[in-house]
């Protein structure tokens, strides 16, 4: 059974730099990390102390306020540091890695007759409760609550994503596994999106209910599925998960392993060669930036694609939900009367002598330089233009803005995370940072609400 | 390079002091800073706040050269009323636009300097950046005040428009009215004698006023809300060559302005169509109260109620106050379904308060600033809807 969705609001952002659809093998990464920071509001308790030894899939720490939710190593090797911030905050855990991973071994568990409660219980244990998040809140899901539904989007519509079409492929076993695995998690359904005109590998699996979508970007965001196909309710709890990681949850029911393997789309302008690499949770970025190249030194690189990614150093790591790394040109520099002057490379959806509007199918090189100073909210109107979901973006922000739990909650807080809120922000006059806004927003709820 | 390097190390030298706004403001008038994202969105769009009231000034240039032109035109027709029977043939010439820049750039110059001024000093006293709002006011305030109002006046106006109209709201984006509007109406109230009448329109006519060579400076408005046969024809008033504000003869410029606005975007067409509607609609009611016969000539009200419903929209600043005033995206309704209502309630009470008020027989400046305070309350009533029906699938659920 399938169903169509399609979004009419919206914006694709095309920008140069496109993973060209070759799969190499990055250079194993010597060490790998973890941060917590991935983590939303995790507290990281740690179990393996400086100097220990780790298998892949085995516990390194566990969240502070659940222990039952535990992260693991995506190798094998020695943990060598933790890093510690401000109030001793964990900011990175390092392992070297061993030259051949060595895999914690779980157990093959069936997932047609395994009962939930084994499945929850073997996903919690292997690490891979982290992969699902859950809304309200954007968070990873809470353990005791059964969703009503389960979300997944087969594919993406952000700016040089990733290719799940050609990422997944070959991979229908372990998506399927996992499929069947979540739908026993809930009474309701798995919902997945896919890419109307493409060739997804959810396409024609069971246990699930398949939607073709079609539109422009954010037609790709989960949150605008959820918010087509049945929106989240006060009360409800809806869960999501990335395709990546149903691979990763689908191996370990099958084979008993936690194997960390992502395929990631190295894309950006500034890439000489972008193509896709197989690589590993937490690897270091520059094992497939030098491999690939850079135009430039002066770049920024962002675990994640531009439009909600992390920025990261060019010898940092790949963050733990990441399949994209993109590298732009930093915007660092002054442009003369750049307020004023006609515009023929940067995009707007605005016709203020920007001329985007004339040439649909130009692919732009967007730096980071944001075109103007922050402002306080001023022009109206505009963020509805590329906000498909059923709600009001500008009252929204300022709701949370002023921390006015009532109106948060009344006008669709529950709904969403600060990835729906990417595209208003991209176009946002007053460069307000709307994501920080909102994922603030949710926090505070979290807090008071729960 | 060099200049850019300069100011670079000069943006290091004050960073910090209390004079970094507005030097900041100096250095991001030549140069778009070289801020980058941080984290979200890691590339943003090309337009700014500078970018976009950029664009409202430039749709409103045109108004500022006919306006400049019409000040020398009106007074040299005044004098000698022959000039009217060609209008278009001694409109564009040197002596108009001499005695219109002599009359007209003073206005600006006073507006912005005066206005910016503030601006600077409370972006130095509070620390926050300088902002663009005034960008666009400061061109707004010249355009719709009387030729001949005495620049002083203009100065107490300004200052308190930006102080009270806006700083301390706090600033661009927080005010409740429009600012340029806000300056308007004290003028309007403060010195009444400057404002309305029929000797205010054209310049010199006050001057001259009961001297034998006393000039009549009568808008259309005027003459009908004296049950006058206004001189001037629907033509001259849709091209602007007719007294009035310094800006806002021109309905045709206006319509101009008013398609670049709407074509960048940058303007509400949902406030503009629906205020004409709103105008219309209450144009029609008058019309048909006179059909009936319920007004009989003789009436003071029977000359604006008698006019045809469509020319309300060429005469007085009913135009203008839709295009540029009503528009603002700051003290207009918010959503776009309320921006229908709020527009549509300047239009109807424009022309209601037109029709009722001969004593003053322009009503947009009033009506915008009423539906300014009514926007928050329209859009409050249109998020209910919304939220009425999250509430209502809740309710479906647990039914």
């Amino acid at each position: 059974m399938s169903k169509d969705i399609k979004i009419k609001k919206g914006l694709t952002i095309k920008l140069q730099g496109a993973a060209d659809k070759t799969l190499s093998n990055a250079p194993r990464s010597r060490t790998f990390a973890i941060r917590p920071s991935d983590f939303h509001l995790v507290t990281p308790k740690m179990v393996v102390k400086e100097g220990g030894k780790v298998q892949a899939g085995e516990t390194i720490f566990y969240a502070k306020s659940n222990e039952i939710v535990k992260f693991v190593s995506p190798v094998s090797g020695t943990l060598t540091k933790i890093s510690r911030g401000a109030k001793r905050v964990i900011t990175e855990i390092s392992i070297e890695a061993d030259a051949q991973d060595s895999f914690k071994d779980f157990g093959v568990l069936s997932p047609n007759s395994s009962s939930a409660e084994a499945i929850k219980s073997r996903l919690l244990e292997a690490g891979c409760w982290p992969f699902i998040m859950q809304r309200p809140y954007a968070v990873i899901a809470n353990t005791e609550q059964e969703p009503r539904d389960i979300f997944i989007s087969g594919f993406s519509t952000a700016p040089l994503a990733n290719d799940l079409d050609f990422s997944l492929n070959g991979k229908e076993n372990e998506l399927q596994a996992a499929l069947t695995a979540l739908s026993k998690l809930t009474k309701g359904k798995v919902h997945v999106g896919v890419d109307k005109t493409g060739s997804s590998p959810f396409k024609g699996m069971k246990d699930i209910v398949l939607h073709n979508v079609s539109g422009p970007h954010p037609a790709g965001n989960v949150g605008t599925q959820i918010n087509k196909i049945g929106p989240v309710n006060k009360g409800e709890v809806i869960w999501t998960v990335a395709p990546q990681d149903l691979v990763i949850i689908g191996e370990l029911l099958l084979t008993g392993k936690f194997n960390a393997e992502r395929i990631i789309a190295l894309s950006g302008s500034e890439v000489k060669t972008p193509k896709y690499y197989r690589t590993r949770i937490g690897s270091e970025v520059s094992t497939f930036l030098y491999d690939s190249g850079l135009n430039n030194e002066n770049v920024r690189v962002i675990s994640g694609d531009v439009l909600t990614g992390q920025k990261i150093s060019p010898k940092g790591f790949l963050g733990y939900y990441s399949n994209t790394v993109t590298v732009i040109p930093e915007g660092d520099d002054y442009e003369l009367f750049g307020w004023n002057k006609p515009v023929f490379d940067k995009i707007s959806t605005s016709r203020a002598l920007t001329f985007s509007w004339l040439m649909p199918n130009k692919t732009y090189d967007l730096d980071t330089n944001t075109n103007g100073e922050h402002r306080n909210f001023v022009v109206t109107g505009s963020y509805e233009e590329v906000f498909p979901l059923d709600m009001y973006p500008l009252q929204m922000l300022k709701s949370c803005m002023i921390q006015d739990l009532d109106e948060m909650e009344a006008l669709g807080m529950y709904e969403v995370a600060p990835e729906d809120f990417a595209l208003t922000e991209f176009i946002c006059v007053s460069k307000q940072p709307h994501q920080q806004i909102i994922r603030n927003g949710l926090d505070l709820m979290y807090k008071e609400i729960g | 390079m060099g200049l850019k390097q300069n100011l670079h190390k000069l943006k290091e030298k004050y960073k910090g002091t209390k004079m970094a706004p507005a030097f900041n403001a100096l250095h991001t008038f030549l140069y778009t800073p070289n801020e980058t994202t941080h984290s979200g969105s890691h590339v943003r769009a090309a337009d700014d706040l500078k970018r976009t009231m950029n664009t409202v000034i430039m749709a409103l240039v045109p108004c500022l050269i006919f306006g400049i032109f019409n000040a020398g035109y009106q007074h040299y027709a005044a004098i000698d009323a022959t000039l009217r029977l060609d209008p278009l043939g001694n409109f564009f010439t040197w002596d108009n636009f001499i005695l219109g820049a002599w009359t007209v750039l003073p206005l600006v110059i006073v507006s912005y300097v005066v206005g910016l001024g503030v601006e600077f000093i409370f972006a130095v006293i509070k620390g926050h950046e300088v902002e663009e709002g005034y960008l666009v006011t400061g061109m707004l305030v010249p355009l719709i005040v009387p030729i001949d109002i005495p620049l002083w006046m203009l100065t107490v106006a300004v200052i308190f428009g930006v102080v009270i109209g806006k700083e301390v709201f706090g600033g661009t984006g927080m005010n409740i009215l429009n600012p340029a509007l806000t300056i308007r109406a004290f003028l309007f109230f403060a010195y009444p004698t400057w404002m309305s009448g029929d000797k205010v329109w054209v310049h010199g006519a006050k001057e001259m006023a009961g001297k034998p060579d006393a000039i009549s400076g009568e808008t259309i408005l005027g003459s009908l809300a004296q049950n006058h046969e206004p001189i001037y024809s629907v033509w001259d008033s849709f091209w602007g060559f007719i007294p009035g504000s310094v800006g806002e003869t021109s309905t045709f410029l206006i319509l101009l302005g008013a398609a670049f606005l709407i074509f960048t975007k940058v303007g509400s067409w949902r406030i503009m169509l629906s205020a004409v509607i709103g105008a219309v609609v209450m144009g029609l009611i008058f019309n048909g109260v006179v059909d009936q016969g319920w007004i009989q000539q003789g009436s003071s009200f029977y000359g604006l109620m008698s006019e045809t419903f469509w020319h309300h929209l060429v005469i007085g600043g009913l135009a203008f106050g839709i295009v540029y005033m009503a528009t603002d995206p700051v003290t207009a309704s918010q959503t776009n379904k309320g921006k229908w209502i709020y527009g549509f309630f300047i239009g109807f009470i424009s022309v209601l308060i037109r029709v009722f008020n001969p004593a003053y027989p322009e009503g947009v400046m009033l009506a915008i600033l009423l539906m300014n305070v009514f926007a928050p309350t329209i859009d409050h009533y249109v998020l209910q809807g919304n939220i009425k029906k999250r509430l209502k699938r809740l309710k479906a659920k647990t039914a």
